[in-house]
């Protein structure tokens, strides 16, 4: 069973050298600067430049956590700190439930639904604009990751003991101070690691982006135009992959990226929550 | 002047109290209401897109133009990949969840095997396809049956194994000691105690797991493939419910288009199932394990 247990670390590693072995091509060939910072992407001239697609990512990932970080923290928030006992225990459930829904469908909501919200909001601001957008691609993301940093910094708000709480209040504060300077004073680690985990759950989101972001491979000036984060260069182009060279070598140095940005954040933001819940405050 | 001061002061902070718990409420309300609002327009759209037969037609005249048909194929495909995924990832996961308890992993190697699973969870599923792909090029598969389910079981078996995990955990020392101190050994002891109290976990893992599994999209975009047909072997391609949805919705054509609302319903059915029964098996089942 301990060969069992060695097995499951050397998926991680698998993954990662099998990744590597694979954009290796491309990666021997061109400079590193020319692939991450230019603009020019030509495949079937042999041009590879990921810039559009590494901004797109990190835009469209920004705007959803700009969205989300508020939402959540205040939800989370009242989860802890104001709830009574049995709205906490009908709500936790459901907010799992929104957990467990698959990105497709998140992603069919957005076209139904939020596509059409941009398209209307950017007529009334005066913007043309589809739709399409990297706007609506952050509002699906920042829903999608309403459910980690809600229930991970609500497990760490918990996680500050109540005599803290007790402490403050005696001196004559009001409940919200309280929160201020003492829950998310002494949780604001674990808050940040929670944070850091729905970022890297949107960073790398494929399908529901894919279907609301528009997808073109170039590099937006405004929330209302579209964009194309790596994750969708990735899925859109398989089929053609095998045909041109060095195409397949790119394509897997773009899911190389996002494995080793993912793979960072989840580990920093684990390790952080372990020695948290280590130190005897969980 | 000064207690007037004070006053101002407290009234200021009231309000201020009274400000954050609008917005406290305002949030929550705004959660609860987006997964209100997907499952309301998912059913609506799905409902009016539903019927008998295309639940039991496979589409006619190609799944993107085909006017005729139904969705078959996809609801078959999906239920074929990840119950096949399913499978795998309990016959790996378990000797996995097993082998970190104490008596047989030590603590460092535990510590970074938990940190491990717990990165392979959060990784994108697109990454997984990928890698998935790398796999059955060297194995020399092409899109298949196959290779999604073993592409779907790398996606499902951290899943798995920590949802597995939490509950051997749970186990108590004390049962595994009086096993000892009969003269068991440490594989009959987890064979015949840990296992029987675990059992109920295994469903609500499998349950956590499979739903993650029957939605992913992404993983099996290159690996699975997509076709008409019902699969008659491993190595013929499945098509499968996400992917019905994801394919189906991008064409111009309206009657394609309501086989995307339908298996998005159906898909949207069996994934909010799932996640019901297992919540209702483990608090059911945990009644009848030792604490």
């Amino acid at each position: 069973m301990r060969i069992a247990v060695i097995g499951a670390n050397a998926l991680g590693v698998l993954i990662a050298l099998g990744l590597i072995i694979k954009s290796w091509p491309i990666l021997t060939s061109k400079p590193l600067t020319q692939l991450l910072f230019s603009s020019e992407w030509f495949p079937l001239k042999g041009k590879f430049g990921f810039y559009p697609f590494i901004i797109g990512t990190i835009e469209v990932t920004a705007i959803a956590m700009a969205i989300a970080i508020p939402i959540c923290l205040f939800s989370a928030i009242y989860l802890s700190e104001y709830a009574p006992k049995h709205v906490r225990a009908i709500i936790r459930p459901v907010i799992d439930i929104l957990a467990g829904i698959p990105s497709v469908i998140f992603g069919l909501w957005g076209v139904i639904v939020v596509v059409p919200f941009v398209r209307w909001l950017g007529e009334r601001l005066g913007v043309h604009t589809t739709g399409y957008s990297l706007l609506s691609g952050g509002i699906i993301l920042s829903i999608m990751v309403f459910p980690i940093i809600i229930s991970v910094s609500m497990e760490v708000m918990r996680t500050v003991p109540i005599e803290a709480r007790e402490t403050c209040l005696s001196l004559g504060t009001t409940k919200w101070e309280t929160v201020k300077w003492v829950v998310l004073r002494n949780a604001m680690r674990g808050i940040i690691a929670a944070i850091v985990l729905g970022f890297a759950r949107a960073f790398g989101e494929t399908i529901a982006v894919l279907m609301v972001v528009g997808n073109v491979a170039k590099v937006p000036n405004s929330i209302f135009e579209p964009a194309y984060p790596l994750a969708s260069l990735i899925a859109n182009n398989y089929g053609e992959m095998m045909s041109i060279p060095m195409y397949d070598s790119a394509l897997m140095l773009a899911a190389l990226i996002l494995f080793m940005v993912v793979a960072g954040f989840n580990v920093g933001a684990h390790y952080t929550l372990w020695r948290l819940r280590r130190r005897g405050l969980g | 002047m000064a207690a007037e001061k004070e006053g101002l002061r407290l009234i200021l902070r009231r309000f201020e109290e009274k400000i954050a718990k609008v917005l406290m409420l305002a949030s929550i309300v705004l959660v609860l209401a987006s997964l209100a609002g997907i499952i309301a327009v998912i059913a609506i759209r799905g409902v009016s897109a539903l019927s008998i037969s295309l639940l039991i037609q496979i589409p006619k005249g190609g799944f993107y133009l085909g006017k005729e048909g139904g969705i078959a194929n996809a609801i078959v495909g999906s239920l074929y990949l990840s119950l096949g995924a399913l499978f795998l990832s309990i016959l790996f996961g378990l000797p996995i969840a097993f082998g970190l308890q104490r008596e047989f992993t030590k603590r460092r190697l535990g510590h970074i095997t938990r940190l491990t699973l717990d990165v392979l969870w959060g990784m994108p599923s697109i990454v997984y396809g990928a890698f998935g792909f790398i796999i059955m090029l060297y194995l020399g598969l092409r899109a298949s049956l196959l290779g999604g389910i073993i592409t779907l079981t790398l996606l499902m078996l951290p899943i798995m194994i920590r949802a597995l995990e939490e509950v051997v955990r749970m186990v108590p020392v004390e049962l595994k000691e009086v096993s000892y101190s009969l003269g068991a050994t440490k594989l009959e002891t987890t064979l015949r105690v840990v296992f029987k109290q675990v059992f109920p976990g295994i469903i609500t893992a499998s349950m956590l797991a499979f739903g993650r599994g029957i939605g992913d999209a992404a993983s099996i975009l290159f690996t699975a493939g997509y076709t008409d047909n019902i699969p008659r072997s491993l190595l013929e391609p499945a098509a499968s419910l996400p992917l019905a949805v994801f394919f189906q919705i991008g064409t111009p054509i309206p009657e394609v288009q309501q086989r995307a609302y339908a298996s998005a319903l159906v898909l949207l059915f069996i994934v909010l199932l799932a996640s019901i029964a297992s919540e209702i098996l483990k608090r059911r089942a945990s009644r009848y394990t030792l604490r």
